[in-house]
């Protein structure tokens, strides 16, 4: 066994049982936390794979963004946590019944099953040599010729998104003073203030 | 030597506790969202894995669409999770049921 085979087995591992803690523990931020343990070891995979700008985009797009998200939520809402968890004993059988007969599912298909023999002249986008072109270059040479559409399309889908998320969290709330810029500017001297002529010696 | 079945079985497996994690957690979307986050990696997992061994790199492109669509989801569906906890006072949802579906 080489150095990456050993890597290989320590990200495995770390990520199925971070995956599995991720789904039953009680507190939603360890959750959170675990969660970002297994993207952590799923970018260590992807570099083992040699997709080195997909790990990365792992690490800063799910890490540094949505995990974040999911932090901030999970800390800004005052959920009574230990009442949601009340059920969880009484779904376990089910969801282990559910989660055995899948995993049987997918071991049936395991056992038998090989490429197809010209699985190797239909590749759309070989890769080059990596010793020449490293994977991001490639990557983005490929993205933006071939692929330029849905790359502006998935932007398009993000900004959809965000405007989303936007209109539904918005709200105006009447016990906060807003500036009003159209009202500033409507303001007249008249309006804001009055002069008084003050007689010497008696003040107003 | 690590070949793609050990990929796709890690990938499997990762797939098999999200979609446990979804039936365990039936009342806590939070954790809904995150077994979801969890699914969509196991996809990427396969795609990397096989965009890697066949020499393919439509495999990667692929991955990061699928990462764009999961991080907007994840954005509007907590959105959705913070007007609903506005409105309701609660994350359960089993009892959302405002629109009598």
């Amino acid at each position: 066994m080489t150095v990456a085979d050993y890597a290989f087995y320590l990200f495995a591992i770390v990520m199925l049982v971070a995956g599995v803690f991720t789904v039953v523990s009680r507190n939603p931020v360890h959750s959170v936390l675990w969660l970002i343990v297994t993207f952590l070891t799923a970018s260590g995979l992807f570099v083992l794979l040699g997709a080195e700008f997909v790990a990365m985009l792992l690490v800063i797009v799910y890490v540094g963004a949505v995990m974040v998200l999911f932090l901030f939520v999970v800390m800004m809402l005052d959920v009574d946590f230990a009442e949601l968890k009340a059920g969880m004993a009484k779904y376990l059988p089910f969801a282990l019944l559910i989660g055995v007969v899948l995993l049987l599912q997918m071991g049936f298909a395991f056992g038998d099953w090989h490429s197809a023999e010209g699985a190797e002249a239909l590749r759309r986008s070989v890769t080059p040599d990596a010793t020449e072109v490293h994977n991001t270059a490639a990557l983005g040479q490929l993205m933006y010729d071939d692929y330029l559409m849905l790359f502006q399309l998935a932007g398009l889908i993000l900004l959809v998104a965000m405007i989303g998320a936007i209109v539904l969290t918005l709200r105006h709330r009447s016990d906060v003073k807003r500036q009003n810029v159209l009202k500033q500017m409507y303001r007249k001297p008249e309006e804001s203030f009055e002069m008084k002529d003050v007689k010497p010696g008696q003040g107003l | 030597m690590v070949g793609l079945e050990h990929y796709l079985t890690v990938a499997a497996a990762l797939f098999v506790i999200g979609i446990f994690g979804l039936f365990l957690n039936r009342k806590n979307i939070i954790i809904i969202l995150m077994s979801i986050e969890m699914i969509l990696l196991s996809v990427n997992i396969n795609l990397v894995a096989f965009s890697s061994f066949l020499g393919d790199l439509t495999g990667q492109i692929f991955t990061m669409l699928v990462l764009t669509v999961a991080a907007a989801e994840a954005a509007i569906g907590l959105a959705i999770l913070v007007s609903f906890f506005r409105n309701r006072g609660t994350i359960d949802v089993e009892d959302v049921n405002v629109m009598k579906g």
